[in-house]
């Protein structure tokens, strides 16, 4: 089942065409990735996806409803949750603060119920802190709860994202770029982490990735991206043999310099080793 | 010295944090229960100042939900003040035939207040903060206008009337008398006394309310608004909703205290309720430090007795030393003419070299100090 | 008066209080599109404009109406002087109170603002007084109509509308020629485009910044003495009603854009007059503050401009 499926998505912004006519089917369980250089749209689609953008044209449905241009906490309650490339937690919240605000949308106490502070909303609280602790363990942080988010090691802002983004229920998780800046242990890391998402917790993944490695060693489907049109899609052995995505990556002088695909393919092979061999 | 005065503190300072706030809080509780009695065997006349000062600091609390908590400037907060008293006094005013009772009446001041700010704030709160400042600053200023020409006005545009002497407010005059409160056969009259136990009970209701609302569900997603609101709305939280309730919760409070101040002045007028009002609340949550209920209270005592006492007091020993030295014109300077430059200075120098405030809470002092940091870590991250 | 006359009267007092109002109004727009800040203290700029201007005609003992080469000589040598003063109080402005803040979270630099404001007008307050002061009425007031045309008409234009809309007007054209033409004007814009990609392609953003105060400050300036030119009256607060109207003025051309400011300001200016003539001066603010929500709630973006103030 289509979990996800964008269907002739574009975005214009001015005269630039950042998403043009993209056609992108997430299914339900699946760990999938989007790939292409800088500035070939990923972002842009995901930024539609969370509501952010509004897609200039084209439809975009998340189990099998309109998602296309609602607001970012409307798509984020209908189940879609997200990270950030450049990290952006609430830096002076601690992390279980941070924790609590991803589920602040699945709680139900209103202003009325924070002053009178009945035992329904007591029970809430209570429940919601253990809920946030729980998550905060789950991605490593159970030691952390109590530190301001912006004095945790990278690594660790980059794992209290996700356990954001887990709060709030999400049953398909955008990850942009989640291991960028990390050492190879961090990234090998995060690697389990994401795996376990949906291995254990049964969520979807689409994430954004330049890390050859990464995006070869999890993605079950990959979809490459380059001017904002898909260029390529299939499983990982598909897409590091396709011609087009060789030269979208490294220019068309380099695929004939390299003598055709096979050797320019290897290169890419050689990237993802490290990662297919876990 | 200094060792000296350590050792004497340190059994205090060895004290749980949690106990030390239990016994401050008593004290403070405890002096200013017995105030009344204190003042009144000192002959200080000072109750109905002092009872003044706390309206303006429970004023000062109901702003800190909207400045300091979610972070929206609110620059007309005294309009919905106003509002509130003015909703008293219109509904108690003898002429208008209405003397409803006072009790009812101020939650009908509530409403109408937090009405307006979700009339005004729906609209703006969706646009980036400062249009929000001037948003507000114009309401600010629109309030007593139309307070002031709702006396007596006739409006015709061409052939129609829209109005013809119309008179809710009484125009410059102002109501006078309004209702004031009754507790079962004792009625709230000119001696201070029960009005500065009524007030203090207010403010600990608000206090109660600020402490209630900072740790909840609500008190956590206005932060994190504050904080990054892309990423917040990305969570999950409806900013404009959650930002409206900030911004209607404050405005009803402030119609709260404005109901209060109505009844307790007997008497309303446009002049009351200038922008100059707005703003000097604005400075006395930013001197106790923004979002920081102890630093609020404190900060705004402090900006009043400055104010009221400080003021005039330095303007006597000017013009001494003026005189005393043949400086014509120090002699007959008047420093209470300067007051809005002092809270513009406090602004000014508080939001430059000490943003948390002088009794600031430590989270927020170390936002204000890392925003530098952490845009350097935004770019290289 | 008749009809007519009554809708050419309106025309004309719309030009004129737009034509100052669009003055005051391109230094919130310049700032804003260069900071992202609404500079609260700017109307109060054009208050000091206005009493610099009088204590310098007051050195010159100026007091009645001038004419020939003394009323020119006076008046721009004033008009000079005084825009090199109010410019630089204005960049001594954002050295205070704004620069210390550039990283700081946006309401930091609001509030200074605010703060700034206040301390201004309590310096205005203090210096000439709380009360009304009169300016003196240098420039000859003709009536163009009868005096000129020998028409029969109830209409009041004078000389000293001519001569504000002679002032103003050429202003606006020489700074949109500057932003246009030279290359500090091309720094401005690119700074306004994208601060930090400016920064790196060489631009001294900081000397940026100092140029848009100064000159928001010396148009503010020049506005505040041709509005004592034109009322020979003002008063310490005339800088925060003057300043709200123009920041509506900005926000209605649309924030950040020059043209904008100037269309906006003319916009203001006839709502302003209509509303005298047909509501009543009472109700005139509150109509213009009503305009200004509505035009934030129906078209945040303004009538010229692209960008919309919702956060990116």
């Amino acid at each position: 089942m289509a979990l996800l499926q964008a269907q002739k998505i574009s975005k214009h912004f001015g005269g630039l065409t950042a998403v043009s006519d993209l056609d992108l089917m997430i299914e339900q369980g699946m760990i999938a990735s989007l790939i292409g250089p800088n500035g070939a749209g990923k972002t842009t689609f995901f930024n539609m996806v969370s509501g952010l953008y509004k897609p200039t044209s084209g439809r975009l449905l998340f189990e099998d409803k309109e998602i296309g241009g609602l607001r970012p906490n409307r798509v984020t309650i209908q189940g879609i949750g997200r990270t950030f490339q450049n990290i952006r937690l609430f830096a002076n919240m601690t992390a279980l603060e941070n924790v609590l605000v991803g589920l602040n949308c699945r709680l139900k106490a209103g202003w009325a119920g924070a002053l009178l502070r009945p035992p329904t909303v007591r029970e809430e609280e209570v429940k919601a802190r253990a809920r946030a602790q729980e998550l905060l363990t789950y991605v490593g942080l159970g030691g952390q709860g109590e530190t301001l988010a912006k004095n945790l090691p990278y690594g660790l802002q980059r794992r209290l994202e996700i356990a954001r983004a887990l709060a709030t229920d999400p049953k398909l998780l955008l990850l942009d770029e989640p291991t960028a800046g990390m050492n190879p242990q961090e990234t090998v890391d995060a690697m389990a982490l994401i795996k376990r998402l949906r291995d254990e917790l049964g969520i979807t993944i689409l994430l954004i990735e330049h890390d050859m490695k990464v995006v070869m060693g999890i993605s079950e489907r990959i979809t490459v991206l380059d001017y904002g049109a898909k260029i390529a899609e299939g499983t990982p052995d598909q897409v590091r043999a396709d011609p087009k995505v060789i030269e979208a990556y490294l220019g068309k002088g380099v695929v004939t310099g390299l003598k055709g695909t096979k050797n320019a393919s290897a290169l890419l092979g050689k990237q993802a080793a490290a990662g297919t061999g876990r | 010295m200094r060792q000296i005065w350590q050792s004497i503190t340190a059994p205090w300072r060895a004290l749980p944090a949690r106990q030390r706030t239990i016994i401050t809080g008593g004290i403070a509780i405890l002096l200013l229960l017995v105030f009344p009695a204190v003042d009144k065997s000192m002959k200080w006349q000072t109750l109905n100042d002092v009872t003044d000062v706390l309206v303006l600091v429970i004023l000062a609390l109901g702003l800190n939900i909207v400045v300091g908590y979610a972070g929206l400037l609110d620059l007309g907060y005294a309009a919905f003040f106003a509002i509130g008293a003015y909703t008293t006094g219109i509904l108690t005013w003898p002429p208008h035939g209405l003397e409803f009772n006072f009790w009812i009446v101020i939650w009908a001041a509530v409403i109408v207040a937090a009405l307006c700010g979700i009339v005004i704030g729906t609209p703006t709160l969706r646009l980036r903060g400062d249009y929000l400042a001037i948003v507000t600053l114009a309401f600010g200023e629109i309030v007593p206008i139309v307070m002031r020409n709702l006396g007596n006005q006739t409006l015709s545009i061409g052939p129609w009337r829209l109005m013809e002497n119309f008179n809710l407010t009484n125009g410059v005059q102002g109501l006078n008398p309004v209702g004031r409160p009754w507790i079962g056969s004792f009625e709230f009259g000119f001696d201070p006394t029960p009005w500065y136990y009524l007030i203090l009970l207010i403010a600990a209701f608000v206090i109660f309310a600020n402490v209630r609302l900072q740790d909840s569900r609500l008190g956590r997603a206005w932060m994190a608004l504050r904080e990054d609101e892309t990423a917040a709305d990305c969570m999950g939280v409806d900013p404009i909703k959650t930002k409206l309730l900030a911004f209607a919760l404050g405005a009803s409070f402030s119609g709260f205290s404005g109901a209060f101040y109505a009844a307790k002045l007997q008497a309303i007028f446009p002049e009351l309720f200038k922008f100059n009002l707005s703003i000097m609340i604005l400075c006395m949550v930013i001197l106790g430090g923004m979002g920081n209920i102890k630093g609020v209270v404190i900060g705004g005592m402090l900006i009043q007795l400055f104010d009221r006492v400080l003021l005039t007091q330095t303007t006597l020993i000017a013009r001494g030393v003026g005189q005393t030295l043949h400086i014509a014109q120090l002699a007959t300077v008047d420093l209470s003419l300067w007051r809005w430059f002092f809270f513009g200075l406090a602004m000014v120098i508080i939001m430059v070299l000490k943003p948390e405030g002088l009794f600031p809470s430590a989270a927020r002092r170390a936002e204000l100090h890392a925003a530098e940091e952490s845009k350097t870590a935004e770019t290289i991250g | 008066m008749t009809q007519s006359e009554l809708f050419i009267q309106l025309l004309i007092n719309g030009v004129t209080l737009g034509s100052y109002l669009a003055l005051i109004a391109l230094g919130y727009t310049m700032v804003y599109g260069i900071i992202e800040l609404i500079n609260f203290a700017h109307g109060d700029v054009y208050m000091l404009g206005f009493m610099i201007s009088l204590t310098f005609l007051g050195f010159l003992g100026v007091r009645g109406t001038l004419g020939g080469w003394q009323l020119w000589v006076v008046i721009f040598g004033v008009m000079l002087v005084t825009m090199l003063c109010t410019g630089l109080i204005n960049m001594t402005i954002d050295r205070i109170a704004y620069k210390p803040l550039r990283r700081a979270p946006r309401l930091a630099p609001l509030i200074t603002a605010v703060g700034m404001s206040f301390m201004l007008e309590n310096l205005g307050m203090i210096w000439k007084g709380p009360s009304q002061i009169l300016y003196p009425d240098i420039f000859p007031a003709f009536d163009i109509p009868n005096g000129l045309f020998g028409l029969n008409t109830m209409v009041l234009f004078t000389t000293k509308d001519v001569f504000l809309m002679g002032v103003t007007i050429p202003l606006m054209v020489v700074l949109t020629l500057f932003i246009r033409r030279t290359k500090m004007g091309k720094a401005m814009r690119a700074t306004a485009q994208d601060r930090e990609a400016a920064a790196l392609m060489g631009i001294n953003v900081e000397n940026v910044i100092r140029t848009t105060f100064f000159i928001g400050g010396a148009l503010a300036g020049a506005a505040g003495m041709m509005v004592g030119l034109y009322l020979n009256t003002g008063r310490y607060l005339m800088g925060f009603d003057a300043g709200l109207l123009a920041f509506t003025s900005a926000v209605l051309g649309g924030i950040g854009n020059v043209t904008g400011a100037m269309l906006g300001g003319y916009v203001i200016g006839f709502l302003n007059a209509i509303s005298d003539q047909y509501l009543s001066p009472e109700w005139t603010r509150a109509i213009v503050f009503t305009t200004l929500i509505l035009v934030l709630v129906f078209k945040p973006s303004g009538l010229l401009g692209e960008r919309t103030p919702e956060k990116s």
